[in-house]
């Protein structure tokens, strides 16, 4: 349904253009949107939905964030922590102060947040680059959770600093999404929403003359600039709307899956993983994003039940050393061989199959 | 810009940009010493010199990329001595590179169509959507972005990420980027160097068919005498930064000055 552009323009142009140009890849999106939306609710169990899917929901999104930002306008960012904590924390501020507000428009707000404090960050980077770039969002990253740690305003003077999401029901209906009524598959089914249609947008953007402007800004900044790209203006394009993904996730984050806004879910790790999740999914792929989120999400789980079940008994920091170990390997092994990560290794099987069996 | 005449010689027009004593310097190098000239509403003037005379620094002062210390630009009517390259490239000032600017992860097709990027004024959001005007406008500019793909023969590689093509076919795909801006003013620095002579042949044809069909205005370096002398209505020679003649082909290559240039006579760069 969403996918229905190519076919109803009777220019071809459209349907060279169409979001998914080739028939299978349409096919298998709408496999992949019908198990999601129709099959994993039947069959999966609570516990995979709450503990699995839902951060792979929370952090696909966050990935497709920072891949605007650092994969298509390659500007490089560490404060991916920072802006979900803002979304988060705007989403409790925004849930708290205007109890009828409808969560749609809270988790949209909140991302809003998020984006105008990710355009105030960014402003550095019309002067700096690379490495100077990353530690000046280091500096967002730490400046915020300091903020939102200090400032009792934010967690409505809340004694434990940890607080919970209120209960919120879906736009005309009494189904809860958020809050301790609220059932997995119904927060499941929001979160897959939300990012479906968001994936979709970044999508469109980066098929759009503002994700040629980035990726121009990215390949060449000079070159970019002599052809009419205002840099300033791009750059801060790119943080603003990446930063809003980023945010729409801390909020998801705080309301779908913890229940809880806490500052310290989104300290600097976040940021490096969200960073390891693009970098071995696929700088510039938002398929990449959803790979990267997914592989990082899987590996640690796969690495601590594999052993069980080839009846191996290794005890457990050894096998969290080992998923360093294996994460350290895969970074360098994609930012040296493969930059564009598991999308572009799924591209190179995709074009094998295409020409088989007659690859020239 | 309606040229009924064939000629290319015959319809140039008014003075459309003015170069008016500039200097440059970097340091203590000196690029550029009070330089002045004029180009003319749709004619091929050509930019000749020794390696190191400074051409590519006069055409990174006409697109605003550097900032003369003294002198001025007036084009269309309009006197500056400093602006952004984003505002040249507005007022319709596009340009190729000596060594090739392309984007390099991005397709033929895209790199062509960031070429537009000026023209193009739908918001996020529509974008977002593909909807409305976003959408109505990547399917516009697309079809524009194809004629150009047409006219230069790059059908086959319009997905190609350029990274990957041929050195002779990244030139072409960057002149279609600049093409792609409608400029009224083409500044093209060595657009055939390295190349083989059927491919300088096919680039001498595009860059008339393009001064012919649209009447751009081009301002060209390039270090092959023969094509300068054939596609050039005049020619600028530049040496050490200084103008030593300015003048049609003929006169020009007649000229005592610019024949001891290139043979190396002031210095041992000869060309
Ligand atoms: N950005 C810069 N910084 C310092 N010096 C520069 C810069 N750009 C140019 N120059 C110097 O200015 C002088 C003219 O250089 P320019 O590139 O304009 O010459 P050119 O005529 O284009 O030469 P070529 O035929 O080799 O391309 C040279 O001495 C060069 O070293
Ligand atoms: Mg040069």
């Amino acid at each position: 349904m969403l996918y229905r552009e190519a076919g109803q323009f009777k220019t071809s142009y459209a349907k060279d253009w169409a979001i998914f140009p080739i028939a299978q890849d349409r096919i298998v999106v709408l496999g992949f949107l019908a198990i999601a939306f129709i099959a994993i609710p039947v069959l999966s169990s609570e516990y995979f939905l709450a503990t699995i899917l839902m951060p792979f929901l929370v952090m696909s999104m966050a990935a497709i964030g920072l891949n605007l930002l650092t994969g298509y306008a390659g500007q490089l960012s560490l404060g991916t922590g920072g802006f979900m904590a803002t979304g988060a924390f705007a989403a409790y501020k925004l849930s708290t102060m205007f109890p009828g507000m409808p969560i749609e428009a809270v988790f949209l707000l909140s991302g809003v947040v998020a984006a105008f404090v990710g355009i105030l960050f960014g402003i550095p980077s019309l002067r700096i680059k690379g490495f100077y770039l990353a530690v000046a969002t280091l500096a967002a990253q730490f400046f915020l959770l300091w903020l939102f740690n200090k400032v009792g305003w934010f967690t409505n003077y809340s004694t434990s600093g940890v607080i919970s999401a209120p209960p919120r029901t879906i736009l005309f209906t009494d189904i809860y999404v958020t809050g301790p009524e609220a059932s997995v598959t119904a927060k499941y089914l929001f979160a897959l929403t939300l990012v479906a249609i968001l994936a979709l947008a970044a999508k469109n953007l980066v098929r759009s003359s503002i994700g040629r402007r980035w990726m121009a800004i990215r390949d060449m900044d000079i070159a970019a600039e002599i052809i009419g790209i205002k840099p300033l203006q791009t750059k801060l394009s790119a943080f603003a709307i990446s930063s809003f993904y980023c945010g729409v996730a801390g909020a998801m984050w705080a309301f779908l899956y913890t229940g809880s806004v806490e500052p310290l879910a989104f300290d600097i790790n976040r940021s490096f993983q969200v960073l390891f999740m693009i970098i071995i999914g696929g700088l510039g792929s938002i398929l990449g994003s959803f790979l990267g989120a997914g592989f990082i999400i899987a590996l640690p789980i796969l690495l601590t039940n594999a052993p069980h079940l080839l009846g191996l008994n290794i005890p457990v920091d050894v096998i969290s050393h080992v998923e360093y170990m294996i994460f350290g390997a895969l970074i360098i092994f994609f930012l040296i061989v493969e930059p564009h990560g598991l999308a572009r290794l799924w591209q190179i099987l995709k074009e094998k199959l295409r020409l088989w069996p007659f690859p020239h | 810009m309606s040229a009924t005449d064939q000629d290319t010689g015959r319809r140039i027009g008014d003075t459309v940009l003015k170069v008016d004593n500039i200097s440059l310097s970097f340091g203590g190098v000196r690029a550029l010493t009070d330089i002045s000239f004029t180009v003319r509403e749709h004619e091929i003037l050509s930019i000749i010199g020794p390696n190191g005379a400074g051409k590519s620094s006069m055409l990174n002062v006409i697109n605003g990329f550097y900032h003369p210390q003294e002198g001025t630009i007036t084009y269309k009517g309009q006197a500056r001595s400093r602006m952004k390259p984003h505002a040249a490239a507005r007022q319709g000032i596009a340009r190729t590179f000596q060594n090739i600017a392309l984007f390099k992860g991005m397709s033929a097709l895209d790199n062509i169509m960031t070429g537009r990027n000026t023209l193009m004024k739908s918001n996020f959001i529509s974008q977002a959507l593909y909807w409305g005007l976003g959408q109505k406008e990547e399917l516009d500019h697309r079809a524009f972005v194809e004629r150009i793909v047409d006219f230069l023969e790059i059908e086959s590689i319009r997905k190609t990420p350029v990274g990957r093509l041929p050195y002779g076919l990244q030139k072409r795909v960057e002149l279609g980027r600049a093409l792609a801006a409608q400029p009224e003013l083409l500044l093209l620095d060595e657009p055939m160097a390295g190349m083989n002579v059927e491919e300088k042949e096919d680039m001498c044809r595009f860059i008339l068919d393009v001064n012919d069909e649209f009447g751009t205005t081009i301002v060209l370096i390039e270090h092959d005498m023969g094509v300068v002398m054939d596609i050039s209505d005049r020619v600028v020679v530049l040496d050490y930064g200084r103008k030593l003649a300015e003048d049609t082909p003929d006169a020009v290559r007649a000229n005592q000055e610019v024949i001891d240039a290139y043979l190396g006579v002031s210095h041992d760069d000869a060309a």
